[in-house]
């Protein structure tokens, strides 16, 4: 084969390949900009003043106030947080830091297996056994305990690589300094992830908020809801859509629409934000 | 191969091009296009041997439908059927939209809503009755009368104890407890709440401050449960519970109910009889619209509803169509025996006849 046929194939290869590698990028901003025009389209009916201010949720009246369901997610997205921030960053510096070589191959496989239990398993493991078997009932801190629980294994696994890419140089200045375990992990681990931890904690926290299935079972579906009560009953954007859909005739169609547009804008703020906290302490860090 | 490759690649991207254009024109009344759509796949259906009707809709017909598709797709082994469920307002939707052949519903169309339908007029078979049982947990009460309202004062929760003196005028016999009642209700969008709502509406006017609908507004502390199937559960695991479930997932569940006080001042037991005694006294248009709620006649159990199966009068698809219609016979006559063991009602005869005469009306081309 002659060196120049050789070439020739190859190039009509690589135009191909980028042809292909910017169809498929088109495609997903086309989906994404399809979404985000055809549901404004047509939730427009329902978006107006009362949507962002009333806490009523009426379709016989056709007052649709979302304010309770906003209420709803960012409370029990929160608590999630709360619950799992914790847990998930000890999980990722035991097994990165701690565990001995023999427990840390199995423990990283249970919490991988852990992020693949489907969240309707979650979500009603969270009736039987938190609502009814604990009493808990079904409430934002039911739901917010068993988001935690979902978003664990994410922002664990994510924790843990961007852990494990801390410079074993950086590591062992620390230690030959005269560190403690936690001093080095405070002086070199934490300053170098700090990034990347946001960022993993801010995913974990965009899945809390778009939950659905899980956080409908156990949320408690009440309307119109606006407490600190962690014990009350409460009902959270996603939920509402799914429980609502299948009976809703217009407008209440179109308001739960708004719900779902309003849900998709703050969960896109939510990862803006984390990619914007992410770049600028990694731009700090290497500044540093 | 590499070429293939490329132009499936720009195929996809035409593809969610086109599907956005498509989209667009959804919104106006451009008939034709959506009706080769609908039409196109089902023609290799038919020549593969056999050919299926596609349906969603009420999740309370639901069982029925099931029984029903089974017998009748014995007795006609090319007909394939699915009825997809979803909810009532899912099946008016897909119906619209003509994404299936005939949708379940427990209420028709808003007059509004009846213009956006794609294939024109519809009609309305009415396919079975059945009756919502207020099931309640609660030691040593096994009979309890409530008159209708009552029932609307415990369920906005204006009555609070088992022992209030209105439960006990209802109920002079009993020995009420002073408990604490917990009212249970829907959590889902549901035809069972929205003929609840209305029932209540129209039997305790002046005490019923809810209105109707889907979902209403309930009082915050309640308790919600998903399908008739968990409001039997809360029922059934709640010591003082009250809650709306249908005949079916009250037996299934084992849960007792109360009897309600009908429009005649009698305290019936909702069971499959009383459910078609209702069906009796109602009034019902010509387009067999009608509702069972709070009927006349004194053994009818007040808060019976109904399901009605809608198809388009004007079927464009011959074979689809006589099937249609000889499955929609099905479910108005011979099916109506299949009701009983499923705790549903059967239609009284006069309306089943007016059915099986509305037949006649379903074109087909």
């Amino acid at each position: 084969m002659q060196l120049s046929e050789l070439r020739g194939h190859k190039q009509y290869a690589d135009r191909a390949f980028s042809v292909l590698a910017v169809a498929a990028a088109g495609v997903v901003l086309l989906v994404l900009g399809m979404i985000a025009i055809t549901m404004t389209r047509r939730a427009w009916p329902a978006f107006g003043t009362e949507f962002f201010s009333s806490t009523r949720w009426s379709a016989a009246e056709g007052i649709f106030g979302a304010l309770p369901f906003i209420w709803g997610t960012l409370y029990t997205a929160a608590i999630a947080i709360v619950i799992a921030v914790p847990i998930s960053l000890g999980v990722a510096l035991f097994v990165t830091q701690v565990a001995p070589p023999w427990l840390k191959t199995p423990m990283v496989y249970l919490m991988d297996l852990l992020a693949v239990v489907p969240s309707v398993v979650f979500g009603l493991w969270g009736v039987l056994v938190l609502a009814n078997h604990f009493g808990l009932g079904r409430s934002f801190l039911t739901a917010g305990i068993i988001l935690a629980v979902m978003i664990v294994p994410i922002i664990t696994s994510l924790s843990r690589e961007v852990i494990e890419t801390t410079p074993a140089s950086e590591k062992e200045a620390a230690l030959a300094l005269g560190a403690t375990r936690w001093e080095m992990i405070n002086a070199s681990v934490l300053p170098h992830s700090k990034g990347g931890l946001v960022g993993a904690v801010m995913l974990g926290l965009g899945r809390a908020m778009g939950e659905t299935i899980a956080a409908a079972l156990v949320i408690g579906s009440a309307i119109g809801q606006i407490t600190m009560n962690p014990f009350a009953p409460g009902n959270s954007m996603p939920a509402v859509i799914a429980n609502e859909w299948g009976e809703a005739d217009q407008p209440h169609k179109a308001a739960l629409i708004a719900l779902a547009v309003t849900l998709f804008v703050i969960t896109i703020g939510v990862n803006l934000l984390a990619t914007s906290i992410v770049q600028r302490s990694m731009k700090r860090s290497r500044g540093a | 191969m590499l070429k293939t490759i490329a132009v499936s690649g720009l195929a996809l991207l035409c593809f969610a091009g086109c599907s956005k254009k498509k989209d667009d024109t959804g919104g106006g009344s451009s008939v034709a296009p959506t009706k080769d759509d609908k039409t196109a796949p089902a023609e290799p259906t038919a020549a593969g041997g056999g050919l299926s009707l596609n349906a969603s809709g009420s999740t309370f017909q639901k069982p029925y439908q099931e029984a029903a598709i089974e017998a009748f797709t014995k007795a006609n082994p090319t007909v394939k059927i699915n009825y997809g469920g979803g909810g009532s307002g899912k099946g008016r939707q897909d119906l619209a939209d003509q994404v299936v052949d005939f949708a379940g519903a427990d209420s028709p169309y808003k007059d509004a809503d009846l213009a956006k339908n794609k294939g024109g007029d519809v009609l309305y078979f009415p396919v079975l009755l059945g009756a919502i049982t207020l099931s309640y947990n609660l030691d040593g009460v096994d009979k309890l009368q409530l008159s209708p309202t009552t029932v609307a004062k415990i369920f906005q929760r204006d009555i609070k104890k088992w022992n209030d003196k209105e439960i006990a005028a209802d109920n002079p016999d009993a020995k009420l407890p002073d408990a604490e009642i917990v009212v249970a209700h829907r959590s889902d969008g549901s035809g069972t709440t929205d003929n609840f709502t209305k029932y209540l509406d129209k039997a305790a006017k002046d005490a019923w401050k809810l209105k109707s609908g889907s979902t209403v507004e309930w009082p915050a502390e309640t308790q919600a449960g998903n399908g008739n199937a968990g409001v039997a559960q809360i029922v059934k695991s709640t010591k003082g519970a009250i809650g709306y479930v249908d005949l079916s997932d009250a037996k299934a569940s084992g849960l007792k109910y109360a009897q309600v006080k009908n429009q005649a001042g009698k305290f019936v037991e909702p069971t499959t009889d009383s459910a078609s005694a209702a069906g009796d006294g109602i009034d019902v248009k010509d387009n067999l619209l009608f509702s069972a709620l709070d009927p006349k006649g004194d053994a009818a159990y007040p808060i019976t509803y109904q399901s009605w199966v809608i198809v388009y009068a004007k079927q464009t698809n011959p074979t689809k169509g006589a099937a249609l219609k000889s499955y929609i016979k099905y479910l108005v006559t011979d099916g109506q025996a299949q009701l009983k063991p499923l705790d549903f009602a059967a239609l009284p005869k006069s309306l089943a006849d007016k059915a099986v005469a509305q037949l006649d009306k379903i074109q087909v081309q």
